[in-house]
C-alpha cells in the first residue's frame, strides 16, 4: 500500500484538487487583504491610495458594528440552543419504532434540502407576512391582531428560519449517535434502578456529548456568515436590528460603495471568527478527544 | 431469600414462541447454570427472570413473592451483562456506586459499600480509571462489583466470560465460584460452554429449543443423561453415539459410551484406524475412523500411548459404563 511509489503517485494526483482549492482559497483573501488598506470607493474610483489602517478605524468606530457583533453572537448562540435543544427530542422520538419511520425520517431531513434563499422567502411570504401569512391568518382566526415578525421581532424572527433549516442537521447527527448506544447499558441502567429521566441524564447525553460537539462546531462554522436569510427578508432592518457581521460588510462595500472599508470588515470578521473557535475548541474541543 | 420460580411461563416473539411452557424452581444459595447450544432461549429465559422481557403467559415468583409484573429495578436482581454494560463517561468508581446513587442512599454508607465490593474484587487501585482504561477482566470485575453492592436477592449472569480470552476464562470461572462461596447467595449463570456449566454449577439446566431437557448436578448429568441429546452435550469430548446393529446386541436403539470409557488394547471387539490424535499431555483424544459403528470414536488414552494418524488400533469399551437409549431418545 504505502510503498514510495503509491505515495508519489497520490500525491502527484491530490495535486491540481490541492492547487486549485489554495488559490480559490489564497486569492481572495488576498484581495481582500489588499483592499482592506487601500482606499477604493466605487464612487470615486480615480482617487486610489494607501491609507493604512484607516479603513479598520472606520469599521470598528462605526454604531452599526456594535450591534452586529451582537446580532451574529446571538443568531449563534440562539440557533445553536434551539437546534440542540429540539433536535434531541426530535432524534429520541424518531428513535422509537412507529409506523412509517422511513417517511417520517425523510420528512424531517427536508428543510435542508431547500436553498436558504428560497426557505428565507416562503417563510416571509406564507408564515410571516401579516396580511396574507398563515401566522396572521390563525392569529386572525382566534381573534387576535395579527404580529408583524418581521419589523417587530426581526433577529428572533431569522433565527426562527434559520433554526427551522438547521435543525434537520442536527437532528440527523443526534440520532446516529443515540442510535450508536449500546442497548444493554440501557437495560443495566434499568435494572441498576435508574428511572426514564434518570437514564436520560446519565446515559443518553454522556453519550451525545460527543455528537452535540460536532453539531456546535460546524454549525458555528455556518451560522458565522448567514446572509441570504437576512437579504431577502429585513435587509438588516429596521435600522440594524437584524444586520450581522456578513451583512454589514456586505452593506459598506455594495450599498455604500465602499470596498476598502468592507474588505476591512471582511477581514475584521475572519479574525473574530478564528476567536471564537479558538474559544469553543478549549470549551468543548476536549470531547472529541477519544 | 433468594428463591425463584417459575411456572407455565411462556415466551412469543411475534408468531414464534421460544419458550414454550416451562416450569423451574431455583433453591436459596443455589448456583444454577443454565446451557444449551446457541438460540436454546437461554438467555430470554434469565431476561424473563431479570423483567429485561415480558413474559406472555406464566407466573415468575421471587423470593415468595409474584414478580410478573414487578419493573426489573424492583425485583431485587442484579445482572452482569455480556458486553459488562459499563457506563463509558463513569470512573470505576462511581460505576460501581451508580445502583446505590439511584437508590438515593447516603455518601457514607455508598462509599462504605463501594470500596468493600472493590476490596473484595482486587478493585481498589483502579476505582479512579475510566472502564475504556481497563483490561476485559477488570471490567468483567466492575461489572460483578456493581451487582455486588446492591445486595439482590440473586444474581444473573449472561454468557459473562464469553469476551475473555481463555486463560482469563478459566482464573474468573474460579473467582465466581469462590465469590459465590463467600456470598451464598443465589447466581443464575447463562452459558454455552459445558465446561463452565460443569465446574460451577450446583445444579444445570439443559435446554433446547426452549424445552428443559434435564435438570440436575453436574454429576448426575454426566453419569445419568435423560437422553440422548444431553447425553451428547454434556461431557467433553463428546460421548460416542452408535447406533444400529451394534446398538441392538444391547436392545437399544442407541447406545452411548464416553471416551474415557474405551480402552486402546490389543484384542478388543472394535477395530478401526487413527485419523488424528491430539495429544493434550495429560491424555490423548484418538480419533478412530472405519469401525462401521459411527462416522468416528473418540477415544481418551493415557498421554504417553504412542499412537499416530494412520495407525490400525483395537477398542475395547467398558460395559459398566454403557448407556442406553430408546427410539425416542430417552434413556431405558
Amino acid at each position: 500500500m504505502a510503498t514510495a511509489h503509491s505515495r508519489t503517485a497520490a500525491r502527484l494526483m491530490l495535486a491540481p484538487a490541492t492547487v486549485l482549492l489554495l488559490a480559490w482559497m489564497l486569492i481572495p483573501l488576498c484581495m481582500t487583504l489588499y483592499y482592506s488598506f487601500r482606499r477604493y470607493r466605487l464612487l470615486t474610483p480615480e482617487r486610489q491610495g494607501w491609507v493604512g489602517f484607516r479603513n479598520y478605524e472606520n469599521f470598528l468606530t462605526n454604531p452599526a458594528f456594535r450591534d452586529a457583533f451582537v446580532n451574529t453572537l446571538i443568531l449563534v448562540v440562539g440557533v445553536l440552543i434551539i437546534t440542540i435543544v429540539l433536535g434531541i427530542l426530535l432524534a429520541i422520538l424518531l428513535d422509537q419504532p412507529m409506523f412509517g419511520q422511513g417517511i417520517v425520517r425523510i420528512l424531517v431531513i427536508a428543510p435542508f434540502f431547500v436553498m436558504p434563499t428560497v426557505s428565507a422567502l416562503v417563510w416571509k411570504n406564507m408564515f410571516l407576512n401579516p396580511v396574507n401569512g398563515l401566522f396572521a391568518y390563525a392569529a386572525k382566526g382566534m381573534g387576535l391582531q395579527p404580529y408583524d415578525f418581521l419589523s417587530q421581532a426581526p433577529l428572533a424572527s431569522i433565527v426562527g428560519i434559520v433554526a427551522w433549516q438547521w435543525l434537520p442537521f442536527a437532528t440527523l447527527i443526534l440520532l446516529t449517535a443515540i442510535q450508536s448506544l449500546d442497548s444493554e447499558q440501557m437495560e443495566a441502567a434499568e435494572m441498576d434502578g435508574a428511572g426514564p429521566l434518570a437514564r436520560f441524564r446519565f446515559i443518553t447525553l454522556p453519550h451525545l456529548s460527543r455528537a452535540i460537539t460536532v453539531v456546535v462546531l460546524i454549525q458555528t462554522i455556518f451560522l458565522l456568515s448567514i446572509f441570504a436569510e437576512i437579504l431577502v427578508t429585513t435587509n438588516g432592518g429596521p435600522g440594524t436590528a437584524s444586520t450581522n457581521l456578513t451583512y454589514l460588510v456586505y452593506v459598506e462595500s455594495l450599498l455604500n460603495y465602499d470596498v476598502g472599508e468592507g474588505s476591512a470588515g471582511g477581514v475584521v470578521a475572519i479574525i473574530l471568527a478564528n476567536i471564537v473557535a479558538i474559544f469553543l475548541m478549549r470549551a468543548i474541543g476536549k470531547n472529541l478527544d477519544a | 431469600m433468594g428463591t425463584i420460580t417459575l411456572n407455565q411461563v411462556t415466551k412469543s416473539f411475534g408468531d414464534v414462541q421460544v419458550i414454550p411452557p416451562l416450569d423451574l424452581s431455583i433453591e436459596d444459595g443455589e448456583f444454577v447454570v443454565f446451557v444449551g447450544p446457541s438460540g436454546c432461549g437461554k438467555s430470554t429465559l434469565l431476561r424473563l427472570i431479570a423483567g429485561l422481557e415480558d413474559v406472555t403467559s406464566g407466573e415468575i415468583v421471587i423470593d415468595g413473592r409474584p414478580a410478573t409484573e414487578v419493573p426489573p429495578a424492583r425485583r431485587g436482581l442484579a445482572m452482569v451483562f455480556q458486553s459488562y454494560a459499563l457506563y463509558p463517561h463513569m470512573s470505576v468508581r462511581k460505576n460501581i456506586a451508580f445502583p446505590l446513587r439511584m437508590a438515593k442512599m447516603d455518601k457514607a454508607e455508598q462509599d462504605r459499600r463501594v470500596d468493600h465490593a472493590a476490596r473484595i474484587l482486587n478493585l481498589t487501585d483502579y476505582l479512579d480509571r475510566r472502564p475504556g482504561q481497563l483490561s476485559g477482566g477488570q471490567r468483567q470485575r466492575v461489572a460483578i462489583g456493581r451487582a455486588i453492592v446492591r445486595e439482590p436477592q440473586a444474581f444473573l449472569f449472561d454468557e459473562p466470560l464469553s469476551n475473555l480470552d481463555a486463560a482469563l476464562r478459566v482464573g474468573m470461572r474460579m473467582e465466581i465460584s469462590e465469590l459465590h462461596a463467600q456470598l451464598a447467595t443465589t447466581m443464575v449463570y447463562v452459558t454455552h460452554d459445558q465446561v463452565e456449566a460443569m465446574t460451577m454449577a450446583d445444579k444445570i439446566v439443559v435446554l433446547r429449543a426452549g424445552h428443559i431437557e434435564q435438570v440436575g448436578t453436574p454429576l448426575d448429568l454426566y453419569h445419568q443423561p435423560r437422553n440422548v441429546f444431553v447425553a451428547g452435550f454434556i461431557g467433553s469430548p463428546t460421548m460416542n453415539l452408535i447406533e444400529g446393529p451394534e446398538a441392538a446386541k444391547h436392545d437399544a436403539h442407541t447406545i452411548g459410551i464416553r471416551p474415557e470409557h474405551v480402552a486402546v488394547t490389543d484384542d478388543g471387539p472394535w477395530q478401526g484406524t487413527v485419523g488424528v490424535a491430539e495429544h493434550l499431555g495429560s491424555d490423548t483424544f484418538v480419533h478412530v475412523h472405519g469401525t462401521g459403528l459411527a462416522e468416528t470414536l473418540t477415544v481418551r488414552v493415557p498421554g504417553d500411548i504412542a499412537v499416530r494418524h494412520g495407525d490400525a488400533v483395537r477398542l475395547t469399551p467398558d460395559l459398566a459404563c454403557l448407556h442406553r437409549f430408546g427410539d425416542d431418545g430417552l434413556r431405558l
